[in-house]
């Protein structure tokens, strides 16, 4: 499959006015000037998301253990914060951050400038009502009642109009490019940019407006979950490592076959996963999803392999830059949560853990350890360039480091542990249902006390971002420029 | 892998046969799927009565299928029929009438596919006083327990003319109200009851059919209270040896 997308010496006859390839290079400072706005806005509301997302999960995880815990609200009980949280993390957080750091990219490696600032502004604005609208439904119980998919009707819409201009801005950076040659990141960023429309509108179309009937409604749905966070999420996710860990090293990236092989590989197989054996769907579906699922170990390992010979012991560089720890965390995330992934799916470990929190640590360890990671390492290194300040404050982004790191660690190792012990009693008829309850209690616990930590650790990083930002503002007051377009005499200097 | 539109054909393919397997061919396989000849002349799965589907929305607005799961494996892959959670194991008919379809992914609570057949609705009403209380506190029937209070399902008012009505919960020690109060459920909570007593997959089916009775099976979760709470009894369309 990947013979038949080697490049074809196909002449170029376009008619577009597309720059030349060899018009004079625009300047970093400009691309990113142009990204200022834009980019700093989906940043910023995402981070404004991810602290949301954090205080939503803590109040969770402690409704675990102490059930009463504010019960005395519909809005807050258990089953509606729960979607709460992870759609103000996927939605808020995750596709923001992603479309930012996705923005940036194709602006950089396509050495252009971005295209539609104002309309991306604009439309991210529109995704921020979407996703607060859609968070307050869920919390007044108007949840579509589908997993991932729980904004009601009357927001779900705010997003996909918001996607549209944003991914249309995204495609005609792409297409306006002056850098031809494909950079293994924008493989990676096309594909996420062309998935997300598609699976997000069938997913709407078919399980909300008009629903499928009955257990196809679950099968579309765990399709496009599973999907969400392969081919959006982790595509966004990987085309920052592939971009960082190089651009980081100062050093070529070890093979671009490698990473052709496995991103074919990431395509063919990524959209097949997410059903498991014995669940009540026909049986081909099932085998045929699990087959897909074991064989996605290939694009890991070859992602690992690339990333690893890339650092080729070096991995001191990485761990010295402020964005480099995000950034080879998110690595070794991604490479364990494959793994595991993967091996969920073999007989013995998937009756095991299913139904049981350890699917919930090894989402997390994806979710977050993975693709939160790169994406705070990609804000660490593109925030600086956009704001031409330093970080106000470099303790806090030490502490938002090691909070994230440790909160994260713990979070996905006790409830993966905890999940084991669960499975193991679910497993057992013998063992009372309540005793399997309170054999997860202490595991449940010590979560808690992760998301505590992870907690503090986003509040550092948006208290560091605001200070930042403050700094940029009163910087560009002084310069009496209005959006930016007039710091091209700061910029020179302050690009490294 | 430099050219544009070759990289946009390609992804283009294969996200198309993703959407061509796991969308497309799901809806032409089971997308025509009918009820099916149930005991006498009944349809398996029927529509659940209106207070029923009343309830489901309560059900899902309150997110209980993020604990709860709707599902029963076969044995080779759990213990749920072990367990009493079940006579057989799921598929695809038993959703037929479903939407949303709440399967559910996590048990951090029992599995919930068959708890009209586990606490079945009975004459005295046992097991309708059990859900409310569990509802209204869930340690009160069942210590231990982790499920969140739903106090925001009842309402706490003044008695009439003195009297307790009929659906007040019996309540001791700390959790029952002041004197001179009663603890009566709203409409919605009375419908996810009866939302919970529709779910029962008794009929046997060709693709899972229900074996045998045998005497082993028990349900280790219920209440002791309930002897109605044995799934043997009910399976009528099992096949008889």
């Amino acid at each position: 499959m990947t013979g038949t997308n080697i490049p074809a010496p196909t002449p170029e006859s376009s008619s577009h006015p597309r720059p030349s390839p060899d018009a004079l290079p625009i300047p970093p400072a400009d691309i990113d000037l142009s990204c200022r706005i834009p980019v700093l806005f989906l940043f910023a509301s995402a981070l404004v998301w991810l602290f949301l997302s954090s205080v939503l999960v803590w109040i969770t995880s402690l409704k675990l253990f102490s059930p009463e815990l504010l019960s005395n609200s519909p809005w807050l009980t258990f089953g509606r914060l729960q979607p709460a949280y992870l759609n103000a993390l996927v939605y808020g957080f995750g596709t923001q951050a992603a479309l930012g750091a996705a923005l940036w990219l194709l602006a950089r490696l396509g050495q252009t400038t971005l295209y539609g600032s104002v309309l991306i502004t604009t439309a991210g604005a529109l995704w921020n009502l979407g996703v607060t609208v859609g968070i307050a439904g869920i919390m007044a119980g108007d949840s579509t009642g589908h997993e991932w998919l729980e904004i009601p009707r009357y927001a779900s819409p705010f997003l996909f109009v918001s996607y549209s201009l944003i991914g249309i801005c995204a495609i005609m950076t792409f297409y306006f490019r002056r850098q031809r040659e494909l950079y293994v990141s924008q493989w990676f960023l096309l594909a996420a940019l062309l998935w997300f429309p598609w699976s997000y509108s069938t997913a709407q179309l078919l399980l909300v407006f008009f629903p499928a009937r009955g257990i196809v409604q679950a099968v579309i749905d765990s399709w496009f979950a599973h999907n969400l966070i392969e081919f959006w999420l982790t595509a966004v996710g990987l085309a920052a490592l592939f971009y960082f860990i190089p651009k980081l090293l100062d050093r070529p990236l070890y093979s671009r076959w490698l990473a052709c092989f496995g991103f074919w590989l990431f395509v063919l197989l990524g959209g097949w996963g997410g059903l498991w054996i014995g669940a009540p769907v026909p049986r081909w579906l099932a085998a045929v999803s699990a087959l897909a699922s074991m064989m996605m170990i290939l694009p890991v390992m070859a992602a690992a392999l690339n990333f690893y010979f890339t650092l080729n012991g070096q991995s001191t560089i990485l761990k010295k830059s402020s964005s480099g720890r995000f950034i080879l965390f998110a690595a070794m995330a991604y490479v364990i949560g494959g793994v595991l992934s993967s091996m969920t799916t073999l007989r013995p470990l998937n009756q095991m853990v299913r139904f049981t929190q350890f699917t919930t640590a090894l989402l997390h360890l994806n979710l977050l350890g993975f693709f939160a990671m790169a994406m705070l390492g990609s804000i660490y290194y593109i925030v600086p360039r956009l704001t031409l300040q330093n970080w106000a404050s470099e303790k806090l982004v030490q502490a938002h480091f090691w909070a994230s790191a440790l909160g994260i660690a713990l979070y996905t190792i006790s409830l993966g542990i905890g999940g084991l012990v669960q499975g193991a009693a679910l497993n057992d008829p013998n063992v009372p249902f309540l005793n399997v309850v309170s054999r997860t209690l202490p595991f449940l616990t010590a979560s808690s006390v992760a998301m505590c930590v992870l907690l503090a650790g986003n509040a550092a990083l948006l208290i560091n971002l605001a200070w930042t930002l403050a700094r940029c503002c009163r910087t560009c007051c002084q310069s009496d420029c209005i959006l930016g377009t007039d710091l091209r005499p700061l910029s020179a200097g302050a690009t490294r | 892998m430099n050219h544009g539109p070759l990289l946009f054909l390609g992804v283009f393919f294969a996200m198309a046969a993703s959407w061509c397997g796991l969308v497309l061919a799901p809806q032409m396989q089971l997308g025509r799927q009918g009820a099916v000849p149930a005991k006498g002349s009944q349809l398996y799965p029927s529509p659940r009565p209106g207070l029923a589907n009343q309830g489901k929305e309560v059900y899902r607005a309150n997110g209980c299928y993020y604990c709860h799961s709707q599902q029963i494996v076969p044995r080779t892959v759990g213990a749920d029929i072990e367990r009493g959670w079940g006579q057989r194991y799921s598929v695809a008919q038993d959703y037929l009438v479903d939407r949303p379809v709440m399967l559910g992914h996590l048990r951090i609570g029992p599995d919930l596919a068959n708890i009209g057949l586990r606490r079945p609705d009975d004459e005295t009403r046992t097991n309708f006083v059990w859900h409310l209380k569990h509802l209204y506190n869930p340690r009160a029937t069942s210590p231990g327990s982790i499920m969140p209070s739903y106090p925001f399902l009842f309402e706490t008012r003044p008695l009439t003319r003195g009297k307790r009505s009929e659906d007040a919960l019996e309540l001791t020690g700390q959790l029952a109200p002041e004197s001179g109060f009663e603890i009566v459920p709203r409409l919605e909570t009375k419908a996810l009851v009866a939302y919970l007593f529709s779910l029962r997959a008794e009929t046997s089916l060709f693709e899972s059919p229900i074996p045998a009775p045998t005497s082993a099976a028990g349900d280790t979760n219920a209440a002791p209270a309930a002897g109605t709470n044995a799934p043997a009894s009910a399976s009528t369309n099992a096949p008889r040896k």
